[in-house]
């Protein structure tokens, strides 16, 4: 079981990797950076639901420290990890309480990944002036999280399993 | 997958709030309709240049890592030394609240009206 738990762990990573890899070949399309899908929180999501919140974490650190090194920088690292850690904890507590869906549970995500990057950046640039970009960064997380809690939600209930207890 | 109709409800109703927070705050905090006067430009937090926007010309920054461009009132980042160039993609911006950020060089260009540097409310 325990070695089956850790192939998964690593598959899920792989699979997350692939996802970022696959999202940073999209061109800078949109006037405000840091808008983007999140397809990485496909993998995360699946492992909260099916693995638990520590394998989650795992994965989701992983992730973003090597691709950040791969396809970013040290600096994007430090504002990407804001968001995968906020994102995640507010993830796994709306999911603990058992009162929202998977969908929902994605929107909280995306929208607090977003809040928890644009506020490393205000802590990074020192400055206050980027608040502005809150309003939309708000909006983008609602799309992307209905977008990838739907995607999650079907893969979830395709490879129907047990859930998580956690 | 447990998904009852008293879940998929909360589930719509925590999405909407969102979605209405987001547009309550775009409506708030959405660029002043008066355009700026003024370029400020921000390196980790300290203003480095004012530029008034009334001069076209082309300014080099931040020890040459950034080139702002001001013209017709608009100032943009004509070019960077960055991975992405995601601040040159922003393009013009001239009213105030807007800005455009270079993350990696922490560089931020603002505008500024005539009246004040922060002017909205709540």
């Amino acid at each position: 079981m325990q070695s089956r738990k850790i192939s998964q762990i690593g598959v899920l990573t792989a699979l997350a990797m692939v996802l970022s890899y696959v999202e940073s070949l999209f061109p800078a399309f949109i006037a405000v950076p840091g808008i983007k899908i999140g397809l990485a929180n496909i993998a995360v999501i699946f492992a909260l639901y099916r693995l638990g919140f520590r394998e989650a974490l795992g994965i989701s650190v992983v992730r973003v420290v090597l691709s950040s090194l791969l396809f970013g920088s040290v600096l994007s690292l430090s504002y990407s990890i804001a968001g995968a850690l906020i994102s995640l904890v507010v993830m796994y507590l709306l999911k603990r309480i058992r009162l929202f869906g998977i969908v929902a549970v994605s929107v909280a995500g995306g929208v607090s990944h977003n809040l928890g990057q644009i506020g490393m950046a205000c802590l990074i640039l020192q400055t206050g002036a980027i608040v502005y970009y809150v309003p939309v960064l708000i909006l983008s997380g609602v799309a992307s999280g209905v977008v990838i809690g739907l995607v999650s939600s079907t893969v979830l209930s395709r490879l129907g399993e047990e859930d998580a207890d956690e | 997958m447990k998904s009852d109709k008293k879940t998929r409800l909360r589930d719509i109703i925590l999405i909407a709030s969102l979605a209405v927070l987001g547009l309550v705050l775009l409506v708030v905090m959405r660029p002043s309709s008066e355009s700026g006067s003024t370029a400020v430009v921000q390196v980790d937090g300290v203003v480095i240049a004012r530029y008034p926007l009334s001069e076209d010309g082309i300014h080099v920054l931040n020890g040459g890592l950034n080139t702002i461009e001001i013209k017709d009132g608009k100032v943009r980042m004509m070019e960077a030394h960055c991975p992405n160039h995601e601040c040159v993609h922003q393009g013009w911006i001239s009213r105030g609240h807007q800005s455009i950020v270079c993350l990696p060089n922490k560089l931020v260009v603002t505008i500024e009206g005539d009246n004040s540097v922060v002017d909205f409310t709540l």
